[in-house]
């Protein structure tokens, strides 16, 4: 049991008289990469929320034995009057780690851009920062709320191998909730089809794929129709 | 000037950028003389001609002279004393009304129980307390420095209010994820985000401080640039009235400046729209 980073268990989550979530159980391990694949509204963002602590009410367990999680937002929600390098640090006040800060701007790719305020960067470069803060803490887990879906294709492709080497570098375990299924099965180890409300996980896909891997991979390609089935079947497509 | 500006090298575009927007912003300012100007000569002419009556319309030389000569004598004193009485009352009104801004903006409970009291209040035109601060503190600097409090207590208080209940929530939650106490929630994020709102709040007070200086000193005071207005009027003096709106407005624009220089220094990250140039 120990061996779980997360361990959590949702019984019943509800806004008012709506149940969004029910009977949820998920085990994260460590160095893994676990995909929460919906659609809007199904719940999956407040099940992530629940693992960053941020919603606190609910019928359920969550156990952490990961000490460090991280967590990254849709948008990048940078602080705007900070610069490149402040927001990097934005935890620890003024007296960030410098060092640490520059050797995370390079590795996002930002070499040059310490001292850019935010209104200078472009979405992509913006949510580069977003991930280099999140890492700032040096996490176990890292908690990704659809984080690329703001940005454009090609940019998404970019982003996605970053935080995939990013992960790899820096032993973390990703917990990522997207609904773009190409996304889900190139990053994860496991995907999670969820169902509409009140979402219970109802299925598990397991990627056997090593990394790095090759988006046309046909396996790839099965595996999506095979999730494709699963979703429509869920009646969410 | 489009394509030129495209060709700049990305690299290094420094100095020749900064000559190029140097140069633009001067030839900004000259457009904004030539209305002045042109009206202040329309006005000599057509005083000279005798259009208008001199005793009514002074001619805008005359008018020049006329500050000349009071710079030479009382001028100086009725300008410091006006500035004290500004800035006293600007800051304490505005000092009280950002203690009560984040007070109200931050607790929901403080907002039910003061809010109603200050709309209350503020539904008040503020001339009225006029009488009430004559008879209650006299006619001596007191009553003048409270009616400018004020006056500008209401403007940095309601911008404060709203600059605080317009920050994106989103920000505020990556504090909250990071476990930041109440205390560190309003130095890293709530202040700084509410900056801009605060500093409209501040620019609109100080320019209603003036604005109840000038009622205050025209109702009773022996110095003061109100105080050269009404002997200007009783006196049948437009010269010296004009030359007291003159050093009004310069004084205004003088302070209003000052806050806009700060504006610009503290808030050079904000991303906003600034007009577009006729060359674009």
């Amino acid at each position: 049991m120990t061996a779980h980073l997360l361990d959590i268990r949702v019984e019943r989550k509800s806004f008012a008289a709506t149940t969004v979530l029910k009977n949820i159980h998920l085990q994260l391990q460590p160095r893994e990469t676990v995909s929460l694949l919906g659609p809007s509204g199904c719940g999956k963002s407040t099940l992530l929320r629940i693992v960053a602590g941020l919603e606190k009410d609910f019928q359920g367990e969550l156990r952490n034995n990961a000490g460090e999680v991280a967590f990254v937002f849709q948008e990048p929600r940078l602080m705007p009057w900070l610069t490149v390098e402040q927001n990097i640090g934005f935890s620890a006040d003024n007296h960030y780690d410098r060092a640490w800060v520059a050797q995370l701007i390079e590795e996002v790719g930002l070499g040059g851009f310490a001292q850019a305020l935010p209104k200078a960067l472009s979405g992509g470069m913006a949510q580069r920062v977003a991930i280099a803060r999140g890492l700032y803490s040096r996490p176990q887990v890292l908690l990704l709320d659809e984080p690329f879906s703001a940005v454009d294709a090609f940019t998404r492709m970019k982003l996605q191998d970053l935080l995939l080497q990013l992960a790899q570098r820096h032993a973390i375990a990703l917990l990522l909730v997207t609904h773009d299924v190409d996304e889900a099965l190139y990053l994860s180890d496991r995907v999670l089809v969820m169902d509409n409300r009140p979402s219970s996980i109802r299925q598990q896909l397991s990627v056997d794929l090593p990394h790095p891997r090759d988006r046309r991979d046909p396996q790839l390609a099965s595996l999506k129709a095979l999730s494709l089935t699963e979703l429509q079947r869920a009646h969410v497509i | 000037m489009t394509s030129k500006s495209k060709n700049l090298p990305l690299e290094l575009p420094t100095p020749r950028r900064a000559r190029f927007s140097l140069h633009n912003a001067w030839r900004l300012r000259l457009k904004g003389l030539v209305l002045p100007v042109l009206i202040v000569l329309l006005l000599e002419f057509v005083v000279r001609i005798g259009w208008l009556p001199s005793y009514q319309m002074p001619a805008p030389s005359e008018i020049a002279l006329t500050l000349r000569d009071l710079a030479d004598g009382a001028l100086w004193k009725h300008i410091s004393a006006s500035l004290l009485r500004v800035l006293l009352g600007f800051a304490i009104g505005a000092s009280l009304a950002l203690v009560f801004a984040a007070w109200v903006g931050l607790s929901r409970e403080a907002e039910a129980y003061l809010e109603p009291t200050f709309a209350g209040l503020r539904s008040i035109p503020s001339l009225a307390w006029v009488p009430l601060l004559l008879l209650w503190l006299g006619i001596d600097e007191t009553s003048k420095i409270v009616l400018i409090a004020i006056g500008a207590f209401f403007p940095v208080y309601l911008n404060g209010v709203a600059a605080i209940r317009d920050i994106d929530r989103k920000l505020v939650e990556v504090g909250q994820m990071y476990g930041f106490s109440r205390r560190r929630l309003v130095r890293r994020i709530l202040l700084p985000a509410a900056l801009p709102g605060l500093f409209t709040g501040l620019r609109s007070g100080m320019s209603l401080a003036w604005m109840f200086l000038v009622a205050a000193e025209l109702i009773a005071a022996t110095k003061g640039l109100g105080y050269l207005l009404s002997d200007g009027r009783e006196t049948s003096r437009p010269d010296i009235v004009l030359a007291a709106i003159i050093v009004l407005a310069l004084l205004g624009k003088l302070s209003d400046g000052l806050l806009a220089g700060l504006e610009k220094r503290f808030l050079a990250w904000r991303d906003t729209f600034n007009g577009q140039s006729t060359e674009d």
